[in-house]
């Protein structure tokens, strides 16, 4: 890998190079550079299978990584190509020409993350949620306990004991 | 006088963007939902199928019935809590996920799992794959109406669950791989226990094949259905006995060899016909060569030694910023999964991989066009898990 990584030095701009083990590493590129990146990866060094794409929320650096996992079959070694992008305008460019799977992952980014991918097949289908109307999901910021209690109706014969307490009054009802 | 043109390649027409041209209003055009419910899908997840006359000519995959969304679930759990949300990730076989959250745990924490503890995951990974299995090959045949062979499965499979009671007292969900090792050694008389179960399968595997393989009905339905071209394993990212079904070597335990399966002599079977009925072949010659693997292991395990390597307190374990990707091989295929920590003692994010992602949708999707409509349950020889999609 860390040849690898040496050549890809050589023709692109990368940084924060993690060389995690024997067969897999990570570098992080510029947004305007990953796609060619990829393209050139999958056409000149054999990675031509795509393994997975998904973004992790940083909200407190306000952006959103995206990690393109690909792989090279012949050689049994894998790449992570990180991309930061700004939280606030969450868009990419879509990458539906590489390979014919990842316009399902760039669907569920869009739904879940917000991230848009202009010009993707069907990335403005709903792909797990239906008729969502707050903010997407697996943003930071979205508080799944506030959700739940907002939205569903708390079912009746239900209460809540702070267990120390509840145990206490049990095990020793007359203190 | 109605003739119909048997290359249906060109059927139906296609627009510039790749659509289908299919005018509802014209009456030729009917939709129809398969699932959530119905018998031939893999868990809870439906098709949108539009059908003319009894062909398929568009096929829409809808997930969401089972979302509970585990990952965001578990960004909110310390380390240990995200076990009992994980396994759910895939209810069929979810030794796989405590395996791989794991493993990305000790790769990111620098621990290193005791030897005994690696075969005993090396056992709970492969009995997991022998009950799903049993349920998968037999079951492809029940797609199409032939159902004893599913119920000789189930007895089985039933057995091996008792075996997964008494080593870790879950039958469905295990919970038996934790950071670190395993919960604990094998009980007393286990292994002769479980090679009685063994000998069972043995017995099942002649039998299946006369029922299935065998059988004329099976093979016409089967036999030229649902070809996956070769050219499609890596531009779709097809993986496990669908890619060896068309001929390609995909199996991690061979390509990236984990614990201690470079210690195992086995040899996945592949073949070129990439039909239903070779995906299934590919399942029953892998049902035969576990039940060997789990033999392998049981002679060459250890019988005692360290099964837990020494961790922090669990409740308060902060794991060193990072990210990794680990893999293992599961029934359906590559099975991986990506997290992401940021020093505290809450995953940042996990991801998980499965094969279901792209099979069930844009790979059947595809499969699915110029399908006859009583042939939608192809999505069975893809072995789908619906719960691994929606996550």
């Amino acid at each position: 890998m860390k040849q690898l990584v040496e050549i890809i030095q050589n023709h692109f701009p990368i940084n924060d190079i993690d060389l995690r083990k024997k067969s897999l590493a990570f570098i992080s590129i510029h947004q305007n550079q990953a796609i060619p990146l990829l393209e050139w990866l999958k056409t000149t060094h054999g990675y031509k299978a795509f393994v997975l794409l998904t973004a992790v929320d940083w909200i407190e650096e306000n952006r959103f990584q995206l990690t393109y996992l690909i792989s090279n079959p012949d050689n049994f070694t894998e790449l992570g190509v990180r991309v930061f992008i700004d939280r606030e305008k969450a868009e990419m460019v879509s990458a539906h020409h590489l390979w014919k799977s990842i316009w399902v992952y760039q669907r569920e980014l869009k739904e879940m993350f917000g991230i848009n991918f202009p010009n993707s097949p069907r990335v403005n289908e709903s792909f797990i949620l239906e008729g969502w109307d707050t903010i997407p999901p697996y943003r930071r910021d979205f508080d799944t306990k506030q959700y739940s209690e907002e939205t569903y109706f708390p079912r009746p014969g239900r209460s809540t004991n702070d267990p120390a307490k509840h145990m206490k009054s049990k095990l020793y009802p007359k203190d | 006088m109605f003739t119909i043109n048997n290359d249906r390649s060109k059927f139906p027409e296609l627009d510039d963007a790749g659509n289908a041209l299919i005018d509802l209003t014209s009456h030729k055009y009917l939709k129809l939902w398969q699932g959530p419910q119905h018998p031939g899908v893999t868990g809870n997840m439906s098709l949108e199928l539009t059908v003319t006359g009894d062909e398929i000519v568009e096929s829409r995959t809808h997930v969401g019935y089972l979302h509970r969304g585990f990952e965001k679930l578990m960004e909110r759990r310390t380390f240990i809590q995200c076990f009992p949300t994980c396994i759910r990730l895939c209810v069929a076989e979810p030794d796989p996920n405590e395996y791989l959250l794991s493993s990305c745990v000790e790769e990111l924490a620098g621990i290193e799992v005791p030897e005994t503890a690696q075969w005993l995951r090396m056992l709970a990974l492969e009995m997991a794959r022998l009950q799903v299995l049993l349920r998968q090959v037999p079951g492809q045949a029940g797609t199409f109406a032939l159902g004893l062979g599913y119920q000789w499965g189930n007895y089985i499979r039933d057995l091996i669950l008792d075996r997964f009671e008494e080593l870790t007292g879950g039958r469905v969900y295990h919970m038996y791989i934790l950071p670190g090792g395993v919960r604990g050694l094998l009980p007393n008389g286990f292994k002769n226990r479980l090679e009685e179960n063994l000998k069972l399968v043995d017995e099942f595997l002649p039998n299946v094949w006369d029922l299935i393989y065998t059988n004329s009905v099976f093979k016409k339905r089967a036999k030229g259905l649902a070809v996956i071209p070769k050219e499609w394993i890596d531009e779709y990212g097809i993986y496990g006995p669908a890619a060896r079904a068309a001929g390609i070597m995909r199996d991690v335990r061979k390509t990236h060899p984990y614990l201690f399966y470079s210690e195992i002599d086995f040899e996945p079977f592949t073949t070129d016909e990439s039909d239903v009925f070779a995906r299934s072949l590919v399942r029953w010659h892998d049902l035969k060569m576990t039940v060997d693997i789990i033999r392998q292991i049981l002679a060459k395990m250890p019988e005692k030694g360290d099964i837990k390597a020494p961790t922090p307190n669990v409740m308060h374990w902060k794991i060193p910023k990072g990210e990794t990707y680990v893999k293992c091989e599961s029934s359906r295929g590559e099975y991986g999964m990506y997290l992401v920590t940021d020093g505290s003692d809450k995953p940042r994010r996990v991801n998980l991989k499965g094969p279901s992602y792209t099979h069930a949708t844009s790979v059947l999707e595809k499969l699915l066009v110029n399908a006859n409509v009583a042939d939608a349950a192809i999505m069975v020889s893809l072995a789908t898990c619906p719960p691994e999609i929606e996550r």
